[in-house]
């Protein structure tokens, strides 16, 4: 089933967390909404569901207007972010629920009921719980109900909301691998919200990337890794380091910046903000150089160097085996030499940005 | 190396002395008079205790107190229900008010509720005139003394079902929404199930306190000997004639009574709660 949405509006009491949705999706699709909290992302996901409503904005599934229809009546499997499992039933009871809990006209027969439970605990691998009470799983465990309740009904769209918020990285890294073959077995179109980028990226054909109530950039991985479309996409994706720089045909210039491995960009002459991954930048040993070593500090894989100019400190990851590694002791200059980054023009009439901010969180001692 | 066994040390101190406090307090003011109210009661002897408390007029006191008490808890058990749904899951102005209002049973003098029911009820107050129009006769009848009961107790279920409701995760409801559940199968299957404890723990403390109500029935009931008269009541005027022993017997038999509703009222709840109590 194919989702459109356009133009979609909402506000909580005045505040705007959506900004004007506009967003299609495939049938069969796995698609992701990634964003930081309160960027909309849930609110969005509810929607489609029928569990909030927009204030403005159109809604069609499959050449159907769903603003006009109760959740009840959507056929959508949900997934809530803690599962939301009936504590008072059987994980079988919680499984069957959508199905028993039709009026008696459309109610499957008992047996009929009992066979899908069976098939969807073999499905979802937990044959052996069937009788047991939401208390007695794990939050793995407690997924994969939850999973088979929102299956159960054989849902035409199937959203979850941070799937995998509640476990731990290995449950984790399990259950997204299991969760990708369920949606191509079950060839639902599939939507899912998180905070976490590996997970985005690593799950979905698409990722949708949010903020503050807005689509920042659609695109697979590489696309919004390497291509950020805005500013708000280049800090997600990690890039903390963020440099004034002049644009002159294309070049970024600064003093003590070596820009020569980026490509030219098609963007007008002027002052402009380059965005940078700590691990993308390379420092060159330069006596005369602008910046200072002034921390340098391995992890065993990496060196996590801070570099200063002044008042200002630009955090660089850089491996320890690395060739320009050895000359890197406290107190060598330095120049820059970006590997990759993005540049955006600096907003008109804004004052130019006047120093890179320490954005890298320090390790309490 | 020493073998000595290692004494673990309690983490949270205070232990001996608020365990003492609350066992003193117990023995003083419950146990005590209910072992001698036992005893007053097996002094009597088993054939007397019999012929006392199957006499017509205790018998009749008896089943006006239980009748009236049941009427009152059926009708308190809908009424408190449909309260706290109100007060958790709408807002709207002067819900803290009516909040507050709830206690107002707890609070007020039992008499004093007494004497304003039988004020309104009566033929000629505000209710009872036009109520007795009608044909319905509240004062001096076995529908009155439900009525006082009722008053009294209301505060017992919405309190025990409040917290819960409040407490219960909205994505629960969610969650059955999307599943297709109607409202009305939403609340039978997901909703009362989790507030069925409470429910039932609020309606038997509510009809223990109707069964032994005194001060708010006394004024409305009329006590009409065989017709409106509650055992309570009988108990006291056993004692105002000196009969502690016809008192201690009657006395006996509401204790049991409670204790019995009590007893009934855990199980259902224990088997409401099953769920909850297992763990790997």
């Amino acid at each position: 089933m194919s989702i459109s949405i356009e133009n979609m509006t909402k506000s909580f009491g005045g505040t705007p967390v959506l900004r004007g949705i506009d967003l299609t999706v495939e049938s069969g699709e796995l698609v992701a909404l990634l964003g930081p909290s309160g960027s909309g992302k849930t609110t969005l996901l509810k929607i489609i569901a029928g569990l909030e409503w927009p204030d403005a904005g159109a809604l069609d599934v499959h050449g159907t207007d769903w603003l006009r229809l109760a959740a009840q009546d959507r056929r959508i499997g949900f997934v809530f972010q803690h599962y939301a499992l009936f504590p008072h039933m059987s994980v079988r009871d919680n499984i069957a629920f959508g199905l028993s809990v039709r009026p008696r006209a459309t109610r499957p027969p008992k047996a009929q009921i009992a066979a899908k439970v069976d098939e969807l605990l073999q499905f979802l691998q937990i044959t052996h719980l069937g009788e047991r009470y939401p208390v007695q799983l794990s939050g793995g465990q407690r997924q994969r109900v939850a999973l088979g309740r929102a299956l159960a009904i054989e849902p035409s769209i199937l959203l979850l909301d941070e799937p995998f918020g509640a476990l731990d990285a290995a449950v984790r890294r399990d259950l997204r691998a299991w969760l990708r073959d369920v949606h191509d077995q079950t060839g639902s179109t599939t939507i899912f919200v998180t905070h976490d980028q590996e997970e985005a990226f690593e799950l979905a054909d698409r990722v949708v990337v949010m903020g503050d109530g807005r689509i920042e950039q659609i695109g697979n991985a590489d696309q919004i890794h390497d291509h950020p479309a805005s500013p708000f996409v280049a800090r997600f994706m990690g890039a903390t380091v963020e440099l004034p720089v002049t644009l002159n045909a294309g070049r970024a210039e600064a003093p003590g910046l070596d820009a020569s491995r980026l490509p030219r960009r098609a963007l007008p002459d002027g002052p402009a903000t380059l965005f940078l991954r700590p691990a993308d930048i390379t420092p060159q040993a330069d006596p005369n150089g602008r910046w200072q070593v002034a921390r340098c500090d391995s992890n065993g894989a990496i060196l996590r160097i801070d570099l200063r100019d002044g008042d200002s400190t630009i955090p660089v990851d850089l491996p320890r085996r690395a060739p320009q590694a050895a000359a890197l002791t406290r107190g060598a200059r330095v120049t820059l030499r970006p590997e990759a980054g993005a540049i955006f023009p600096a907003p008109r009439g804004a004052p130019a940005p006047i120093t890179p901010v320490e954005h890298r969180k320090e390790k309490a001692i | 190396m020493s073998t000595a066994a290692i004494k673990p040390k309690r983490v949270l101190p205070g232990f001996s002395l608020s365990l003492g406090t609350t066992l003193l307090y117990v023995a003083l003011i419950i146990l005590i008079p209910v072992i001698a109210l036992i005893l007053k009661g097996a002094e009597i002897g088993p054939g007397q205790f019999w012929s006392i408390v199957t006499s017509p007029r205790t018998l009749a006191a008896l089943r006006v107190t239980v009748t009236a008490a049941v009427a009152a808890t059926i009708f308190n058990a809908f009424y408190g229900l449909l309260m706290a749904w109100v007060l958790t899951r709408y807002d709207f102005p002067g819900r803290r008010i009516l909040d507050a209002l709830m206690d107002i049973p707890f609070a007020l003098p039992t008499a004093v509720a007494g004497i304003s029911l039988t004020a309104l009820y009566s033929a000629n107050g505000w209710f009872g005139g036009p109520l007795q129009a009608t044909g319905i006769e509240l004062v001096y009848t076995l529908g009155g003394v439900a009525l006082a009961m009722a008053f009294t107790s209301t505060p017992f279920v919405v309190r025990a079902i409040q917290p819960v409701l409040e407490d219960l995760d909205p994505a629960l409801e969610q969650a059955a929404l999307t599943l297709g559940a109607r409202p009305f199968a939403i609340f039978r299957r997901v909703v009362l199930p989790a507030i069925l404890p409470a429910w039932l723990a609020g309606s038997t403390v509510a009809f223990a306190r109707s069964l032994g109500e005194f001060g708010a029935v006394v004024f409305i009931a009329g006590n009409l000997p065989f017709k409106t008269e509650i055992a309570a009541l009988l108990a006291y005027i056993r004692l105002e004639e000196y009969d502690y022993q016809g008192a201690a017997a009657i006395a006996l038999v509401l204790l049991m009574l409670a204790l019995l509703v009590l007893v009934f009222s855990n199980l259902l709840q224990l088997r409401a709660a099953r769920h909850l109590e297992i763990r790997r």
